[in-house]
């Protein structure tokens, strides 16, 4: 008796442990190839890797500042990641999340920045901080919602029109910094907007170092994101629309509304990484700040499988790798350029995960992402 | 590609050109204006053609393919490194070492275009996301290469940057001569005809690439083999085509000719190279593609029109002060520098007609 | 009579698929001008045979001859090298393509007297329409070469197939399914030219599940079943009670059995019905017919007549271009498909896979794809997994779908399991009206009857029924009303024991009915 009591329970951590290294397995040979592969690089132009990889370790996770500034990057990498991850399971494919993320940083900004001089008030820390979060937010959504419009209701396929929208995000920052919103300090030389009041910050958790309630806020991110996609009857329609179009609408949803939120959602959160990034970190906003990290958050939602725990899991050691590059640097003369060479084979055999089922002999799985509808013209 | 998109385009371009004649036309004869807008719209549209027609071989053939931007900066990467290599380390003649460049890039592309069909074809890997891979691998290799190779070791600022043995020469002689064989250019001002024709060999091929993909694509075997391909990859099995090959060798090609708008960039266009300099060139040369309907001329046509959008950008800076007070926006490079994008998203809407890709575009062929 | 010459002989076939032996041992041969049927269910195994034999898929053991040459088929081209041509079920043309186009593909320059393999060899349009002209008169297959294939009518494009095969001097002809879009009186004519083709010493190899068929052409009929050749007979000596027990492996009531209809008030009301399809081409021309509760109308056409668009309309997945649908008196017209599902309506695709399931999804949201939102499965926007979960394992149960867990990814289910999983979740609904659209096709001769049963039954508690079907057995045997569609509009309403399958085969065909008939 008492063994069929204890059965299930077990039958339970088994099973989940089981579909977590089910899951978990390709990515992390995927990592391990490319280590391998960004080690002979390093080789070929006469480093040395063992060196490198361990200035790189050290770096990321040498010491509790390493682990810190770890986190302060994986921050944002978590929200585009998510960003990314949840619109690949609507089906659709953002590239935007740079763009995204940089107006919904320039909106944080501002709110933080010029609200209280336009309102001609001091706001309060409850009312000011979470109005330029939601600033940031608001404005991320609407950047993914138009590509998301016009995909729904004009046909104008998305990745071509987020890229688009990057491209105009970067030349509209740049105009808007380099004008009206620059810092008008006669000392500044940079295109760069004034800081944010202090009514407007997230604070660092621990004094002396600088991880900040970002990295708390963008966890319990992933935690709603997976609850939304999996436990409620929205999440349901993201995903049936993701998977089968022509089912959903049968199913009776409204797949073009459902369309344009997920492309919504999902610039909401890549705008709530550039927000968080200004209340948390930097306290204003820069030329250039966000450069990259459309990219990145794609190789990360592709690593953690577009599920949100491999997205944290994934953030954190491309943000381990990105902070650890540095020290490789300074120790190695290794540049840090390699991370992104190392990135892109993570990223290569990930996607092609024949090829790393082929080296280590694993047996395929069925499921596999499918985006590529045509180009809806 | 019917006549409402080609009197689109027609509209769009005049439009454009007629922005820069009415604000520097006190200045300049307006002839002189419209040549120089003309020259500068066939240079610039350049890598959007070649890129649109990369795009068309892949896609006719059935392979989605928005790695064109990575194979680009891959290939103006290389071309150029191979270009500065060949004059300083072998001593060659710089213009023997630019052709190698060129070369070098076509190679280049070629061998990114193989990662990507090998991707796809042979993995069947989701065609959008292989590109991406190809997009973010660009990045990251001309990015370590780059700094790896001429900067100071273990600083992130400063370094030597070398420069080109120079850049590929116009042909404008060789057409202006030509030219005057011809009559004139049919009564042109030799003047206007050299400033229009002063273009470099990367935009002559490209259009003369037009041309030839054209009548390759619907006149000869390969093309007929390659579309049929691309629309009912089954039907061409079972008459004895073998899909794989077609896809993988069209891929090739696609990925060559995005080689060469990589060499556009760094031999023919500046003589150096910097990180992400091609900007988004691919994607709006897919965009061409896709308001193109799939043809050569088509995409062509839509190529000049992102082409004018960035010659307006171009020579706005010329007249810069007698811009009237009225039209401010016009002094920000940034502001007008949105138009193609823009353009690009417009055109893509389907507002001046919807267009049909091959019909097994982006579907891995399963027996 | 002495024995045709023996041309193809096929020993020992074996071909495995992932978890499914698809020829076991098999043996076949051909003679010389026959016509040889090949007859089993679906899922038998006659494709996968006859793919092997046109160099598709390669066999794990087994030898191919052709008189007493051995054949090495590693593509179509090596079988088309030895004159084999097949005509797929769903055909090999490219749509965009003019009718010489597709015909010379792959065979771009073999009207030359010197072949050239160049790629960029120019082709030679011309020249091939006149041949392929020439070759249709001498066979009576009618193309004009110069037409699109996408603009032609499946009959006629069965026919550019046919030359296709004879371009490429086919000795062998596989035909596969070639009746299944064909009216009674279109595959009579199909008949004639097959005999045309066996006159001048083409072999035919005709691959069906019809019996009735069978019967009517074949010289030998060889019969199929999971994976093997059950046996070789003659029409002569068989009949079609025999044929089927054979198909099946065991005895068949080919009847479906059924009581008289007693049909009530009107459910669904359809007036003047305009609907265009995806190329913006009027597909349903002015339909008009009501079904009422308790009965079975089956519309009854050859494809492509309006059909797919007609349903479509019915249950708000297309726009209607004029007319109106009332479902239980309330009008329905442009509105959405969640206001049909909600009013009453149960829809099985007739795509199954395409519209019916999400394959990646696990058979319990699957069967809860239309209702998820509602209590007791969505409360306040948040799923509800215990009742997802019981509600699963009573309509497995209830429907028999055959799985180790209500949590196995749709997907992987057989075919006709997968139609379960619709038909549990449609039916299990409190419905007024069913509309099954090709409810059984390509389903095993188990799965079918059980589907029947299903919808006879439904109709027996009241629930007004229309069903759309190309299979003019099923119509037959299931409907109490016969509507006939064609050209997007009806040709004429009977009911179903005032009519002869000859009749309707005329007026699928585009008859007018007379007015005292």
């Amino acid at each position: 008796m008492q063994a069929a009591a204890e059965k299930p329970a077990r039958g339970w951590f088994v099973r989940l442990w089981r579909a977590f290294v089910e899951a978990a397995l390709v990515p992390i040979l995927a990592i391990i190839t490319a280590v391998i592969g960004g080690g002979i690089i390093i080789w070929v132009v006469g480093g040395n890797p063992f060196a490198a990889y361990l200035g790189l370790l050290q770096g990321a996770f040498g010491s509790t500042r390493a682990w810190s500034e770890t986190f302060v990057w994986a921050t944002p990498y978590i929200f585009a990641g998510l960003a990314v991850a949840l619109a690949f399971k609507g089906g659709l494919f953002n590239i935007g999340a740079e763009g995204q993320l940089a107006f919904g940083a320039l909106a944080a900004a501002w709110v933080g920045y010029a609200l209280p001089n336009l309102l001609g008030v001091q706001l309060p820390g409850y009312i000011h901080l979470p109005l330029a979060i939601l600033a940031g937010m608001l404005v991320g959504a609407l950047w993914g919602a138009i590509p998301g419009a016009l995909k729904a209701y004009a046909g104008g396929h998305e990745v071509i029109n987020t890229i688009m929208m990057n491209y105009i995000a970067l030349n509209l920052t740049s105009f808007l910094l380099n004008g009206p919103m620059k810092d008008k300090n006669p000392l500044n030389v940079i295109a760069r907007t004034p800081e944010i009041a202090e009514s407007a910050r997230l604070l660092p958790i621990f004094a002396n170092l600088r991880i900040h309630w970002g990295f708390p806020l963008a966890l319990l991110t992933a935690f709603l994101v997976w609850y939304l996609l999996w436990k409620t009857t929205l999440g349901f329609e993201i995903r049936t629309a993701g998977s089968n179009p022509d089912a959903a609408k049968y199913a009776g949803i409204n797949f073009k509304r459902i369309l344009v939120l997920t492309m919504a959602l999902s610039g909401l959160l890549a705008g709530l990484a550039g927000a968080v990034e200004v209340t948390g970190l930097n306290y204003r906003q820069e030329l250039g700040f966000s450069i990259g990290y459309g990219f990145d958050a794609i190789a990360i939602a592709l690593l953690g499988k577009t599920h949100p725990l491999g997205v944290v899991l994934s953030a954190i050691l491309f943000a381990g790798m990105r902070n650890g590059a540095t020290r490789m640097q300074f120790l190695t003369q290794i540049p840090v350029d390699i991370i992104s060479v190392i990135q892109a084979l993570i990223l290569l055999f990930v996607a092609a995960d024949a090829i790393v089922r082929k080296i280590y002999r694993i047996k395929a799985r069925e499921d596999r992402l499918v985006l590529t509808r045509g180009w809806g013209g | 590609m019917d006549w409402r998109r080609f009197s689109f385009i027609g509209i769009i371009i005049i439009l454009l050109f007629g922005v820069v004649v009415l604000i520097g036309g006190e200045q300049i004869s307006p002839l002189i204006i419209i040549s120089s807008m003309l020259a500068t719209t066939l240079s610039v549209a350049t890598p959007l053609t070649l890129g649109a027609l990369s795009g068309i071989f892949c896609e006719r053939a059935g392979v989605v393919n928005i790695g064109i931007e990575g194979m680009m900066l891959a290939a103006a990467f290389f071309g150029w490194l191979a270009s500065i290599y060949m004059n300083s380390i072998f001593e060659y003649s710089p213009a023997i070492s630019l052709t190698i460049g060129v070369l070098a890039a076509i190679l280049t592309g070629g061998l990114f275009a193989l990662l990507h069909a090998w991707l796809s074809i042979t993995f069947k890997v989701d065609q959008i996301i292989g590109g991406t891979v190809i997009n973010i691998l660009a990045i990251g290799v001309t990015g370590f290469l780059n700094r790896q190779l001429f900067f100071d070791k273990g600083s992130i600022f400063g370094g030597n940057v070398p420069h080109a043995p120079g850049l590929l020469p116009t042909l404008s002689k060789a057409l202006t001569v030509l030219c005057s064989g011809a009559q004139g250019c049919g009564g042109l001002p030799s003047l206007i005809a050299g400033t229009i024709f002063d273009q470099k060999p990367v935009a002559i091929s490209a259009i003369l690439l037009v041309i030839v993909a054209n009548y390759v694509l619907f006149n000869t075997r390969w093309g007929l083999r390659t579309r049929a391909v691309g629309e009912h990859p089954k039907a061409a099995d079972t008459v004895g085509i073998d899909v794989r090959r077609v896809r993988y060798i069209n891929v090739v090609i696609g990925g060559m000719l995005a080689g060469l708008a990589g060499a556009y960039f760094t031999i023919e266009s500046v003589p150096s190279f910097e990180p992400l300099m091609t900007n988004g060139r691919g994607f709006i040369a897919l965009a061409a593609m896709i308001f193109g309907n799939w043809t050569p001329f088509g995409a062509w046509a839509a190529a000049l029109v992102f082409g004018a959008s960035q010659a307006l950008q171009i020579n706005l800076q010329f007249f810069r002060e007698s811009i009237p007070p009225a039209w401010a926006f016009l002094q920000q490079s940034y502001v007008v520098g949105l138009a193609p994008y823009i353009l690009t998203m417009l055109i893509l809407t389907g507002v001046i007609g919807k267009t049909t890709p091959p019909a097994a575009d982006g579907q891995p062929y399963e027996k | 009579m002495a024995e045709k010459s023996l041309t193809l002989e096929m020993r020992g076939i074996t071909k495995n698929f992932p978890g499914v032996l698809a020829n076991d041992q098999v043996d076949f041969d051909l003679r010389e001008g026959e016509i040889h049927a090949l007859l089993g269910e679906n899922g038998a195994g006659k494709s996968t045979l006859m793919n092997i034999l046109y160099g598709l898929y390669q066999a794990e053991a087994g030898e191919i001859k052709i008189g007493t040459e051995a054949l090495h088929l590693d593509s179509p081209r090596d079988a088309i090298r030895h004159g084999i041509g097949m005509v797929h079920q769903h055909f090999m043309l490219i749509p965009v393509f003019s009718v010489t186009e597709n015909i010379m593909l792959g065979a771009e320059t073999d009207h030359r007297a010197a072949p050239n393999d160049s790629p960029l060899v120019r082709l030679d349009r011309r020249e091939v329409a006149r041949r392929v002209q020439q070759l249709s008169q001498e066979y009576g297959l009618e193309v004009d070469p110069k037409a699109i294939v996408g603009d032609l009518p499946v009959g006629v494009q069965q026919r550019v197939e046919i030359v296709k095969a004879l371009y490429r001097q086919a000795r062998i002809l596989i035909l596969d399914e070639p009746t299944a879009v064909l009216t009674p009186q279109e595959a009579d004519d199909l008949f004639r030219i097959v005999h045309k083709l066996t006159q001048r010493g083409v072999s035919v190899i005709f691959i069906t599940h019809k019996l009735k068929e069978v019967l009517a052409i074949a010289d030998r009929i060889t019969v199929m079943r999971g994976g093997k050749v059950v046996g070789t007979t003659t029409p002569q000596e068989t009949n079609e009670n025999q044929l089927a027990a054979m198909m099946v492996g065991r005895e068949v009531i080919l009847k479906v059995e059924k009581s008289p209809a007693h049909p009530t008030s009107q459910v669904l009301e359809v007036d003047h019905l305009h609907v265009r399809d995806v190329r913006g081409l009027e597909a349903v021309r002015g339909i008009s017919f009501n079904v009422r509760a308790g009965e079975i109308l089956g519309i009854a056409g050859v494809q492509g007549n309006g059909q797919t668009e007609l349903v479509e309309a019915l249950t708000g997945l297309r726009r209607c271009e004029s007319g109106t649908i009332k479902l239980q008196n309330h009008d329905l017209t442009g509105k959405t498909p969640r206001a049909f599902t909600e009013t009453g309506l149960a829809h099985i695709p007739e795509d199954r896979q395409r519209h019916g399931l999400v394959l990646s999804y696990t058979i319990a949201d699957n069967l809860v794809l239309c209702d998820y939102y509602k209590p007791p499965f969505g409360l306040r926007g948040v799923i509800q997994q215990q009742s997802l979960d019981s509600h699963a394992r009573q309509l497995i149960q209830d429907f028999d779908i055959r799985t180790p867990s209500p949590y196995i990814a749709t997907g992987k289910l057989s075919g006709g399991n997968q139609q379960k999983v619709i038909v549990a979740r449609e039916l299990s609904r409190p419905v007024q009206l069913v509309i099954a659209n090709q409810p059984t096709r390509g389903l095993d001769v188990g799965s079918i009857e059980y589907i029947h049963k299903e919808i006879i039954a439904m109709r027996d508690r009241g629930v007004a029924v229309l069903l759309v079907s190309a299979e003019l057995d099923e119509i037959m045997s299931l409907a109490d009303r016969i509507a006939v569609i064609y050209h997007g509009q009806l040709v004429t309403t009977v009911n179903t024991t005032a009519v002869t399958r000859e009749q309707l085969g005329l007026w699928m065909a585009g008859a007018q009915p007379e007015t005292t008939a």
